[in-house]
C-alpha cells in the first residue's frame, strides 16, 4: 500500500471545489446586494422626492379636497397630529397591559400552563394580520356605535393600533425580565421586600432599557400601520380643535399616503410623497433610538 | 449565657410583621397583572368570535361553495372568494420562493467571514431597517417607481413566453407580478434577520470540525451549518409566509384589485386582505358578512401557518450546550 501522494498542499485555484466556492461566495454577495438595494432605493426616493415637497406650508396646512385646486393640495398638518394622537392612545392602552402581562409571565408564572398558553397566544396575536384588527374594531366599536354614539373615530383607530402593539410589548417585557439575574430577586426578598416592591423597585428598573426598546419598536410599527385605520379612524382633512373631536374621524399620515397616492392629481401625489418623508424619517429615528437605548446598560444574554 | 444573648438580640431586633396593607397591595398587584396577561387571550378569542359571528350568515348561505366560486356580485348577492384566496396563496408563496434564496443567501454572507465585520454589521442593520419602512410607503414607491421601471422587462417576458398561461396577458400596470415583488421586499428582512440569528447560534466547534476534516467553506455551509440552523430558518420562513398572506397596503395599491380570475401573473388580481381594504368601507348587509367570511378564512390560514411555525421550531431545534 502506498499512501504517498503527488498532489501539492498549496491552494490551487483551478480545482473544481475552489471554483465552486468562489462562485457561491460571489452569488451570496450578489444576493446581499440585491437585498440591500430596495432599502437604498426606497429611502433615497422618499428622502429626495418627498423631501423636495417639504416646506412650512406643507407641514402646517390642512389638505385640500382632491381636484379643487390643481396646483396646491394644502398640507399634511392634521395628518401629523392625527398619527401622533392615535399613537398616544394606542400607547396608553397597550403599554400598561403589555408590561403588566409581561410581568405576570416572567415574575409570577414562569412555566405554568396558563403562562405557556398566554405566550402562545401572544405569538398568535402577533401573527394576526393587521387588517383583521381593523375589521374586529369595526365590528365591535364602529358599527355598534358603542363609544357614545360615535362611529369612525380617532379613539377606535388608537384601540385597533393598541392590539398590534400588545403582543410585542408583552414579549419584550417577558424576555427582558427573564434576563434579570435571580440573585437580585433573592437579595430583595432577603432584605424583606414584598414581591410588589421587588418588582417595581428592582426588576423593572433593571429591565427598563430593554422594555423601552420593545415599546419603541412596537410604537414605530403601529404608527406606520394603515390597514387597521382605514375602517376605524377613516380620514379627516381638519385639525382637531377640542376633546370631542377624538370621537370623530381622524386623519393620519399613513391613510393620507394611501388615499392621495391613488388620486389622479399630481398635487395630491406630491403630498403623499411629503407625508412618506415625514413618516419614514420619524419611524427610522424611532428605530435607531430604540437600538441605541437597547445598548444602554441592560442585561444581555452574554453578561448574565 | 446563651439565654442572655437571645434576650439581648430580641430587644435590639424585633421581627417586623408585614402590615395588612402591604399584603393587600401584593395580592392586588398580582391580580392586576394576571388580568392584564389574560387580555391577550380575551382579545384573541374575541377577534375569532366576532369575525365568526359576523360571518355566520354567509357561512350558512354559501358554505364551502364560497371557497370555489369567483363571482362577487353585490346586485345578485352572489359571493365567492376563490380569486382572492388563490391570489393570497399565489402571491405569498411566489414571493417566498424568491425571498428564501435571497434572504438565506444574505444571512450566510453576513454571518461568514468573507468581508470585514463592520461592513457585515452595516448590511445587517440596513436589511433590518427595511422592515421599519411602513408598507404604505413601499406601496407608494411600488406604484410610482418600481412598476413603471419593471414594466418593459415584463413586456419582454410577455412577448417571448406569452403562450404560457402564466404570462398570457399584457402587463399594463398594476397586477400580480409587481405585488409579488413588493412582497419580496417586505418579507426579506424577516427571513434574513431570523436566518442570521439562527446561523449565528450554530456553535463554532461544528464549523472547525468540518474544516478540520478538509471540507471547503460552502460544503461546510451546506452540509453542517444550514442543517444545524434549519429550525430557525424554517420558522422564519413560515413567519414571513404568514406576514405575506396578511399584508394589505402595499399589495392593495399595486395588485389592481380585480375579482376576475386569471392564470396570468401580469393581470390584476385580488388578495383577501386587499379585498377587505377595498370593499369593507362601502359594504353593507350580506356583503359585510361575505367579507367577514373571507376575513375568517384569512385568519385561519395565518393561524395555521403561525402555529405550524412555532411547532416546527420546537420540533426541529437541536440543543447545543
Amino acid at each position: 500500500m502506498n499512501y504517498t501522494s503527488q498532489k501539492s498542499l498549496t491552494y490551487n485555484p483551478s480545482l473544481t471545489r475552489n471554483i465552486g466556492n468562489k462562485a457561491l461566495t460571489i452569488i451570496s454577495a450578489l444576493f446581499a446586494i440585491i437585498s440591500v438595494l430596495p432599502l437604498i432605493l426606497v429611502i433615497s426616493y422618499v428622502l429626495i422626492k418627498g423631501g423636495s415637497y417639504i416646506n412650512l406650508e406643507t407641514l402646517i396646512l390642512e389638505p385640500e379636497p382632491p381636484g379643487d385646486d390643481l396646483l396646491s393640495a394644502g398640507g399634511i398638518g392634521p395628518a401629523i397630529t392625527g398619527t401622533f394622537i392615535m399613537a398616544v392612545i394606542a400607547s396608553i392602552i397597550s403599554i400598561p397591559v403589555g408590561v403588566g402581562g409581561g410581568i405576570y409571565l416572567a415574575e409570577y408564572s414562569k412555566s405554568g400552563k396558563f403562562a405557556k398558553f398566554i405566550r402562545f397566544g401572544s405569538n398568535v396575536l402577533a401573527g394576526v394580520p393587521s387588517i383583521i384588527a381593523g375589521v374586529f374594531i369595526y365590528a365591535i366599536i364602529v358599527s355598534t356605535k358603542i363609544l357614545f354614539g360615535s362611529m369612525f373615530s380617532g379613539i377606535a383607530g388608537g384601540i385597533s393600533l393598541s392590539i398590534l402593539m400588545l403582543p410585542t410589548i408583552i414579549k419584550t417585557t417577558d424576555e427582558a425580565l427573564k434576563l434579570v439575574p435571580n440573585d437580585m430577586r433573592r437579595a430583595a426578598f432577603g432584605v424583606g421586600a414584598s414581591k410588589f416592591t421587588m418588582i417595581t423597585n428592582i426588576t423593572l428598573p433593571a429591565a427598563f432599557s430593554s422594555i423601552s426598546t420593545g415599546i419603541l419598536l412596537a410604537l414605530a410599527r403601529a404608527a406606520g400601520e394603515t390597514a387597521p385605520l382605514i375602517f376605524t379612524a377613516l380620514f379627516s382633512r381638519y385639525y382637531i380643535t377640542s376633546f370631542d373631536d377624538l370621537f370623530y374621524e381622524m386623519g393620519s399620515l399613513s391613510v393620507l399616503i394611501y388615499n392621495f397616492a391613488l388620486e389622479p392629481y399630481e398635487a395630491q401625489n406630491q403630498l403623499a410623497w411629503a407625508a412618506s418623508f415625514i413618516l419614514v424619517v420619524v419611524l427610522l429615528s424611532l428605530n435607531i433610538l430604540s437600538r441605541w437605548i437597547g445598548t444602554l446598560g441592560s442585561f444581555s444574554k452574554n453578561k448574565v | 449565657m446563651l439565654h442572655s444573648v437571645d434576650k439581648a438580640s430580641k430587644s435590639k431586633f424585633s421581627l417586623r410583621t408585614r402590615p395588612t396593607s402591604e399584603k393587600l397591595v401584593d395580592i392586588g398587584f398580582k391580580n392586576i397583572v394576571v388580568a392584564m396577561a389574560s387580555m391577550v387571550a380575551v382579545v384573541l378569542f374575541s377577534i375569532f368570535a366576532v369575525v365568526y359571528y359576523e360571518s355566520t350568515e354567509s357561512i350558512s348561505r354559501y358554505g364551502l361553495r364560497f371557497l370555489f366560486s369567483s363571482s362577487w356580485n353585490p346586485v345578485t348577492d352572489e359571493y365567492g372568494a376563490f380569486t382572492a384566496i388563490y391570489g393570497t396563496l399565489f402571491t405569498s408563496i411566489a414571493s417566498l420562493l424568491i425571498a428564501i434564496p435571497l434572504g438565506v443567501g444574505t444571512a450566510i454572507f453576513i454571518t461568514e467571514n468573507i468581508i470585514p465585520e463592520y461592513i457585515r454589521n452595516v448590511i445587517g442593520i440596513m436589511v433590518e431597517l427595511l422592515a421599519a419602512i411602513p408598507s404604505v410607503v413601499l406601496g407608494l414607491w411600488a406604484v410610482f417607481i418600481m412598476e413603471p421601471f419593471i414594466r418593459p422587462f415584463l413586456n419582454i417576458i410577455y412577448e417571448i413566453f406569452g403562450f404560457i398561461p402564466f404570462f398570457s396577458t399584457q402587463p399594463l400596470g398594476a397586477g400580480m407580478m409587481p405585488a409579488i415583488l413588493i412582497l419580496v421586499v417586505m418579507i426579506l428582512p424577516i427571513i434574513t434577520s431570523i436566518s442570521k440569528d439562527s446561523l449565528n447560534q450554530v456553535p463554532s466547534k461544528l464549523r472547525q470540525a468540518a474544516y478540520g476534516i478538509g471540507a471547503s467553506r460552502w460544503t461546510t455551509i451546506f452540509k453542517v451549518i444550514i442543517p444545524a440552523a434549519i429550525s430557525g430558518i424554517t420558522g422564519g420562513v413560515l413567519l414571513s409566509l404568514g406576514r405575506a398572506m396578511g399584508e394589505t397596503m402595499a399589495v392593495t395599491m399595486i395588485i389592481g384589485n380585480s375579482n376576475n380570475f386569471s392564470w396570468s401573473i401580469f393581470s390584476p388580481s385580488y388578495t383577501i386582505s386587499s379585498m377587505l381594504a377595498n370593499q369593507f368601507g362601502e359594504a353593507d348587509g350580506s356583503q359585510v358578512s361575505s367579507l367577514m367570511y373571507a376575513a375568517l378564512i384569512l385568519m385561519i390560514l395565518t393561524l395555521l401557518v403561525n402555529v405550524f411555525a412555532q411547532w416546527i421550531v420546537k420540533k426541529l431545534s437541536l440543543k447545543y450546550q
